[in-house]
């Protein structure tokens, strides 16, 4: 059984039709990358997938480990497994990174009926983790993407997926506002997070991302229909070509 | 279901749910007769045994506040209060010494332990903070007396202050508020039951924090309480107020004072967490916190600091304020005011720059959730001679749904040329942006605006002691351990 499975999915955002009909279905450990135009309801599928309000799935269905996602709340979700890692992380004020960290951790716990994780060796672990994604003390004792890079505020998602460890990622336009360095350094904390038991589903406009983060497989999505499917050999193409096929198939 | 909605939803559940510190002790008053004229006064002066200058001094502000009439300015509304519908004397009946704990009634010590404050408790939290617990008007056990005796350091009650220090009691006693200053200090100098004596002696660094819990019990009483602290020359003293009430269906009046005094080179740290009952949803059966609060700087080099959390009562009418009298003198006042549902708060500071080079800061928070209304009102005021005063304010109000308000009312007026004040205000609402993020962590929307609204508040509530950030935050609704600092 896939780790996640989505059939039919219809979504639509204030009643205007999104997602019509997607069938997708990922399996255990491994990556998937969505590709496709502006506006063709990528972030949308990330959104419906987190469980974000606003955003009506209409019919269809979606799965994490044979569970039903789409009766769960936002939280339960991320309870579950699934991550958003976002294309514009939100700031928190006065809300430092350590805190929200503590406090993404312990809901957790809290769900499975464990006590709240002991605060020196959270410590050492986050710190760790920050360590290999560049992500320095003072970041984390800063207020959560106040004041943060571009590249800082990237960097920070890819912390909290490491600390949460989620069974299923998904990483909306994570290349977005990156210079190349920047993104050398996201990629490698993605890459160091792919495991046999998590899967990634990663949304990207531009085939650099997906020569850093190799899938295994590639969707192209256009006009809220998964279009084509393929190996790696597809970004390459959408990256001579375009689009344009896809639109044009679509519409 | 709307995002606004869902918030609003869980606001209240945060905010607003039932209020755990309702039960009634069940103790035999000694009361006064309901009502208020010049025998309910000598009545409670003739309890207290007090020398004939201090009921003079009653008797004096209360033929002063006959005349007066009660302000109409604050943004708060409520039906006229019947002052002759009130109890102005009452206090539990009981040995007339007591020595330690043991002797304290032992349902006053359940009722605090219901509150969660158990004196044991406070007593095993070595050396940390002394307790000089006040149940309805008189104070009933004060604890680590023997250690703050050895550095001089006097903390008692007020009434006793007035037999054991007559002389520091007559000398700042309606010093920094004076008995006629306003409408509600009025009616306390003229009724006021009791309340907590403060002296810290030249030079003493205070060992420990000091701590009172007031309590308001008998029902329609109305509680007054007078508070005096007073630092001498280089003295420092960190003193921490906290309330808790029962639950009643008339609404309660509240009219305190408090006066500080810090001489050259002093400081005194002052803060409360206020979570008094503040009425059901439609506000029915609150209290009315109608409180002056007042410190003068007297001294150079002098500090006074105000912090204030603020969550509970109908209505809330307070103005922690310093006058900086003495040069280079520092007033800094920090507050978190959260109403819900009904509640009223029209609250903020004055800064009264009077010495030279002054200095002053206000960074105050308002929350306003349900239909509630959360007023900033505050007066900064440099004088001809304050050269080269400074204040600067920070006024930020967050609300959550679309029913409550939040205003801003500063006042600012300066008579120096060289003096610089700042003004800042914002206005934000929690956004939907924000709770999804934190829920798509895993948080519930409950822990979600809990942190919310606690990073909002952060620059307020670090300035609490630790002791009280606990208490400070759980009444936020939120779960911040260790994060605090």
């Amino acid at each position: 059984m896939a780790l996640l499975e989505i059939k039919n999915l219809h979504a639509t955002v204030d009643g205007k039709p999104i997602l019509k009909g997607i069938d997708l279905s990922v399996e255990a450990g491994q990556v998937h990358a969505i590709m496709g135009p502006n506006g063709s309801g990528k972030s949308t599928l990330s959104y419906v997938l987190a469980g974000r309000e606003g955003y009506e799935v209409t019919e269809g269905s979606v799965r994490l480990d044979g569970r039903d996602l789409l009766e769960m709340e936002t939280d339960e979700r991320a309870v579950a497994g699934v991550f958003l890692a976002m294309q514009y992380p939100v700031e928190l004020p006065g809300v430092t990174g350590m805190t929200f960290l503590r406090e993404a951790v312990n809901a957790r716990r809290k769900a499975a009926g464990e006590d709240e994780i002991d605060a020196m060796g959270f410590l050492k672990m986050v710190r760790a983790k920050a360590k290999t994604l560049g992500v320095t003390d003072d970041m984390l004792k800063r207020a959560v993407n106040v004041g943060f890079s571009g590249g800082e505020k990237k960097r920070n998602e890819i912390l909290q997926m490491a600390v949460l460890e989620p069974k299923f990622c998904i990483l909306d336009e994570t290349d977005s506002g990156l210079d190349i360095d920047a993104l050398k350094v996201v990629s490698e904390g993605v890459n160091a997070l792919r495991s046999a038991g998590r899967s990634m589903l990663v949304i990207t406009h531009y085939q650099r991302l997906l020569s850093h983060i190799e899938p295994d497989v590639i969707h192209v999505l256009a006009n809220g229909r998964i279009q084509k499917t393929g190996g790696k050999e597809l970004a390459l193409e959408l990256e001579k070509n375009g689009y344009a096929d896809f639109a044009e198939a679509a519409a | 279901m709307a995002a606004t909605a869902d918030t609003v939803r869980q606001v209240e559940e945060v905010t607003g749910r039932a209020y755990k510190h309702g039960f009634v002790t069940d103790i035999d008053m000694d009361m006064a007769p309901k009502g208020l004229d010049e025998t309910t006064i000598r009545f409670i002066s003739a309890k207290k045994k007090e020398p004939e200058w201090l009921l003079e001094w009653r008797l004096k502000a209360f033929r002063q506040w006959l005349q007066m009439k009660e302000p109409n300015w604050a943004k708060v509304g409520y039906p006229p209060i019947d002052y002759q519908d009130l109890y102005y004397y009452a206090a539990p009946t009981q040995k007339p010494k007591l020595n330690s704990l043991d002797e304290v009634d032992p349902e006053l010590l359940a009722t605090y332990e219901k509150l969660g404050i158990p004196l044991k408790e406070q007593e095993i939290l070595a050396g940390v903070v002394a307790v000089d617990a006040v149940f309805d008007s008189v104070s009933v056990a004060t604890t680590y007396k023997k250690e703050l005796e050895k550095h001089g350091v006097v903390f008692s009650s007020i009434s006793e202050a007035v037999h054991n220090y007559p002389e520091l009691v007559k000398r700042y006693l309606g010093s920094v508020v004076p008995a006629a200053d306003n409408y509600f200090a009025c009616l306390n100098s003229a009724v006021f039951t009791d309340g907590s004596f403060v002296y810290i002696p030249k030079g003493v660094r205070c060992p420990m924090e000091l701590s009172t819990y007031f309590r308001i019990n008998a029902e329609n009483t109305g509680q007054f309480e007078r508070t005096l602290i007073v630092a001498d020359e280089g003295a420092y003293v960190s003193y921490l107020e906290g309330c808790t009430a029962p639950q009643r269906d008339e609404n309660q009046l509240h009219a305190a004072v408090v006066e500080l005094v810090a001489l050259d080179d002093a400081e005194i740290k002052y803060s409360t967490v206020q979570n008094w009952y503040p009425g059901d949803e439609n506000g029915k059966g609150g209290i009315y916190n109608f409180v002056t609060k007042r410190g003068a700087c007297r001294g150079r080099r002098s500090k006074i600091s105000w912090t204030q959390v603020e969550t509970g009562s109908a209505i809330t009418w307070k103005y922690p304020s310093c006058i900086l009298q003495g040069d280079d003198s520092v007033g800094e006042f920090y507050s978190v005011a959260i109403t819900n549902n009904a509640q009223q708060a029209d609250t903020g500071t004055k800064m009264i720059h009077l010495g030279k080079n002054t200095r002053s800061t206000i960074i105050s928070k308002g929350i306003s959730a349900g239909r509630a209304d959360n007023t900033y009102r505050g007066l900064v005021r440099v004088g001809k001679r304050a050269e080269g005063a400074r204040n600067f304010t920070q006024c930020d109000s967050l609300l959550i749904g679309d029913k409550c308000g939040a205003h801003t009312v500063p006042y600012i007026e300066s008579k120096n040329p060289t003096a610089r004040v700042e003004h800042e205000a914002t206005t934000s609402k929690i956004s939907e942006d924000q709770l999804f993020y934190c829920m798509s962590r895993g948080l519930s929307t409950e822990d979600a605006v809990g942190l919310i609204v606690n990073g909002f508040c952060k620059e307020v509530m670090k300035e609490l002691p630790m002791e009280f950030a606990v208490e400070a935050q759980k009444l936020i609704g939120i779960s911040l351990e260790g994060s605090v600092g």
